[in-house]
């Protein structure tokens, strides 16, 4: 074992440069708390900006200038075909995406004089960090933040290969592969499913469960599953993939059938968090059967010095749940009475329509007995849809039926990630729907649905 | 099912009002934060707001009444006839306690199993009062808990227990943090004292018995309680202040001709606040329930003023963001409201650390008690001219003298010590203290 002779003292050091890690360093900073942030990839930004979210969204934005122009067709438009160029396209993805804003967090990080150490932190009990890597050195801490994040899951008995891509390999767009096979009917699955359609592959899509997007009211995958109905050659609900390798330059894949051919397969079965090798087992931190950390309404573990955050905590896996999550920790350590007592934390699907929703499902609000009433508004109503062309949306809200308080508000349609903002605000804020329905909504926009659906529910 | 108000707590051990005026009748409806009444107590005559919205359905008290904190003074109807009332779950059983983490940072749950409806901001504010939300009946649209009603549960106690430690204050790099908490919080052991039965003074000779005054009643239970919870600790020093009295008698004249009544009492609340800033623990309270220290990051410095009523403490707020002029003009105009009975309420409560100065009427030093629950108090006598050896030569220098008295379970005598000679340092070099360094 490589000891580092170096031994340095730190207020707080966290444990992964991501979304949760640099938030909370950055706070820890403002909050006059000498601040070291650990990384094994000497990075910040972690798997969300490098390999996740950000580029994930610029593929999609690509995708959706094409469909943009394809579309215009109907409006007597005519760009013709797409010529799609990789390298000038991966370029600007790379340099002018995630390259710009890694800058940008390197910026703040040295502004702010947190320190990013590039090594693996390994816990040597409950006050230090052995930093393995090119700089080796421990680390003595008052407070630790453990913010490791996650890993694309493998799909079991499945070697990973070259043309058998996660979804990290598959947001470097290797190329344009023919025919593509699709494994995860999740967000990661239709986001990136629609992104190689866009660009010219045909897409087969296997989901176990009975429906895309599992766990979210039917009525508001509807729109996109059929979008990708049309988009996709073909969707295989219920469907369970029995064998699949690498075949010479093919994938083969079998799910209840014979073998078919792809040339290239994409694994999005969901993520793993990331909390092995970490050296928890020296400290009184609790990792639970699926390898999550066990913390408490502060994010505080099970050790009353160490605290974890995002991903590796626990679901919804969302960079913002961990942001905030970093925040309230910073604050905590800081002796302030913070906590994570979050109502909602809003979850996008980048798709094309787009599906966003907070708070309580429809389902999940029926399933808790809760008694609710719910107001559907249909985007064909919308002046604003139809200008853009597309009616295919619907605002729902899910509120209490005693009060009428909002506890959910679900959205699919162009734009739904932006506007489920204001759903989030309203929920998190026990806003009532009528407090909504005697907000002037500008006219004509998407948002008035949010209003019209609340009027709704007034009756 | 009506909803009353009660008197709340008016600060500073005050445990009784009496009614000046009743504000609203039955049957009107009123606004949140509308006055009710007009109360008066030793200390002030203050205007009670309303902590809600509603239709007046009962007026409990009249001019002249004396009532307690806690008695009912008005009824409110219940919010019009929506359906909105049950979810006003004031006698909700209270969820169940997670098995290891405090309850509050987990966010206060209903019994439908809901959030509590409040606005991020008044969950913050619940935490920092020690309100479980859960146990609160909110009196905003649709039963919403306002920041009022988390304060009126505050005030009103008993359900703030189990929402105990929302964030068990962490080791930060403050110096008063020196061992981080390794475990929950307990509560310490219980001091019980009964005064002994009084002998019968008659028998040996003429008595005479004069019930006590209002203020004079409050002054005593308050300084028994500190002198009988508190094991105090007085420590004494002298500050040189021959080169501050120069700076105060060159910015006296200036300072009046802009209004301001400049005296060394301001500089000593800068000199304090900027040595409670380094030395956090005296700007504290013990929580012996809870087994914690509550550090306070705000300095609200109490400054004892004599009226002919007796002693009063009104509290001069955020001292630690104020420059000296301005310290020295809120001071001469809190001191005078209170000479006046004209305090309001938030004049009296909320102080962090109190400062008496007695120098007026001579001595050579006092030791002060504690005013309870801070951790300290400090004592300034009359500054005199005295000879002292500098250089091996003895000269004239105006000596200030001090005493700090502090609470012996939150800090040692080092401790007293180390605070104590931070003040005498700033106050004998007036260019750092006026920089606030």
């Amino acid at each position: 074992m490589v000891m580092g002779d170096l031994v340095r003292e730190v207020d707080v050091v966290v444990v992964g440069g991501g979304p949760g890690g640099y938030s909370a360093a950055f706070r820890c900073a403002d909050l006059g708390l000498e601040t070291l942030i650990v990384d094994g990839d000497g990075r910040l930004g972690g798997a969300c900006l490098h390999e996740g979210c950000i580029p994930s969204k610029a593929l999609l934005h690509v995708a959706h200038v094409i469909a943009e122009a394809e579309r215009a067709r109907e409006l007597g438009v005519e760009f013709g075909p797409p010529q799609v160029a990789l390298d000038p396209l991966r370029k600007w993805k790379a340099e002018r995406v995630v390259g710009k804003l890694a800058k940008g967090l390197a910026g703040v990080a040295r502004a702010k004089k947190v320190e990013v150490v590039n090594g693996c932190g390994v816990f040597e009990g409950s006050r230090s960090l052995r930093v393995e890597g090119e700089a080796p050195q421990t680390i003595r801490f008052g407070h630790a933040i453990v913010a490791t994040g996650s890993e694309p899951a493998a799909l079991p008995g499945v070697t990973p290969g070259e043309r058998i891509m996660d979804s990290t390999a598959a947001l470097e767009v290797p190329d344009v592969p023919e025919r593509l096979l699709v494994v995860g009917g999740g967000y990661i699955g239709l986001e990136l499913g629609q992104v190689y359609a866009a660009l010219g592959s045909r897409v087969t899509l296997v989901e176990m469960a009975d429906g895309l997007l599992p766990g979210v009211d039917p009525d508001l995958v509807q729109p996109l599953a059929r979008a990708v109905g049309k988009q996709f050659a073909e969707i295989r609900l219920g469907t369970r993939i029995d064998a699949l390798r690498e075949v010479g330059a093919e994938v083969e894949a079998t799910f209840g059938g014979p073998p078919a051919r792809f040339d290239r397969a994409l694994v999005a079965v969901g993520r793993r968090p990331r909390s092995a090798g970490l050296g928890l087992e020296t400290t009184r931190a609790r990792v639970d059967g699926r390898g999550f950390i066990a913390v408490d309404g502060s994010c505080r573990t099970d050790d009353p010095r160490i605290f974890a955050i995002g991903d590796v905590t626990g679901e919804p896996m969302l960079a913002h749940r961990a942001m905030r999550q970093g925040k309230v920790v910073a604050e905590v350590i800081a002796g302030r009475p913070a906590a994570f007592d979050n109502v909602v934390v809003p979850a996008v699907v980048f798709t094309d329509p787009e599906v966003a929703w907070c708070g309580l499902s429809e389902a999940a609000a029926r399933a808790a007995g809760r008694e609710v009433k719910v107001a559907r508004f249909a985007w064909a109503a919308s002046g604003r849809a139809a200008t853009l062309g597309r009616a295919d949306g619907l605002t729902k809200l899910v509120a209490e039926a005693a009060t009428g308080r909002l506890i959910g508000v679900g959205l699919a349609g162009p734009g739904a990630g932006e506007l489920i903002a204001e759903g989030a605000l309203a929920v998190e804020n026990a806003l009532l729907a009528e407090d909504v329905a005697a907000t002037i909504h500008a006219h004509p926009t998407l948002s008035e649905g949010f209003m019209e659906a609340a009027e709704s529910l007034l009756g | 099912m009506p909803r009353d108000f009660t008197l709340p707590d008016l600060g500073e051990g005050l445990t009784e009002a009496e009614i000046v005026k009743v504000l609203v009748r039955a049957g009107d409806v009123i606004a949140e934060d509308a006055p009710l009444l007009e109360v008066e107590t030793d200390k002030a005559q203050v205007e009670i707001p309303s902590p809600m919205a509603g239709r007046v359905e009962r007026v409990h008290v009249q001019p002249g009444q004396t009532v307690k904190v806690g008695a009912v003074l008005v009824s409110f109807a219940d919010a019009a006839a929506s359906p909105a009332a049950p979810a006003r779950a004031a006698a909700a059983p209270k969820p169940a306690p997670a098995a290891t983490a405090a309850p509050a940072a987990a966010g206060a749950r209903r019994a439908d199993g809901g959030p509590a409806p409040a606005a991020p901001s008044t969950r913050r504010l619940a935490r920092e009062l020690k309100v479980d939300l859960a146990t609160v009946a909110g009196s905003g649209p649709g039963g919403r808990i306002t920041d009022d009603d988390v304060r009126a549960a505050a005030g009103g106690g008993g359900s703030a227990a189990t929402s105990r430690a929302a964030a068990t204050p962490a080791a930060s790099g403050a110096p008063a943090e020196r061992t981080a908490p390794t475990g929950p919080a307990r509560p310490l052991a219980p001091v019980g004292l009964q005064p002994p039965p009084l002998p019968r003074f008659e028998q040996w000779g003429p008595v005479e018995r004069v019930p006590l005054s209002h203020l004079r009643r409050t002054i005593a239970e308050r300084m028994a309680l500190s002198a009988a919870l508190i094991p105090h600790v007085t420590h004494f020093d002298r500050a040189d202040i021959t080169d501050l009295e120069a700076v105060v008698r060159d910015g006296f004249e200036p300072a009046r001709a802009k209004g301001i009544y400049l005296t060394l009492t301001s500089f000593v609340l800068k000199a304090v606040t900027t040595a409670l800033v380094k030395h956090p623990v005296f700007n504290a309270s013990l929580d012996p329930g809870a087994g914690e220290l509550v550090l306070k990051r705000h300095y609200h410095l109490g400054v004892a003023v004599a009226t002919d009523r007796g002693l009063i403490v009104p509290v001069l707020r955020d001292v630690d963001g104020k420059p000296v002029l301005d310290l020295a003009r809120e001071l001469a105009a809190l001191a005078q409201r209170v000479r006046e009975g004209k305090a309001a309420l938030d004049d009296l409560r909320g102080g962090t650390f109190t400062v008496t100065n007695i120098g007026a009427l001579g001595g050579t030093g006092a030791i002060p008690i504690i005013n309870y629950p801070e951790v300290a108090i400090l004592a300034l006598a009359r500054a005199r001219l005295e000879p002292v050896v500098r250089a091996g030569a003895i000269v004239p220098r105006l000596m200030l003298p001090l005493t700090l008295t502090f609470d012996h379970r939150v800090a040692d005598g080092a401790d007293g010590a180390r605070f104590a000679a931070e003040i005498v340092a700033l106050l004998e070099s007036p260019g750092r203290l006026l920089l606030g360094l």
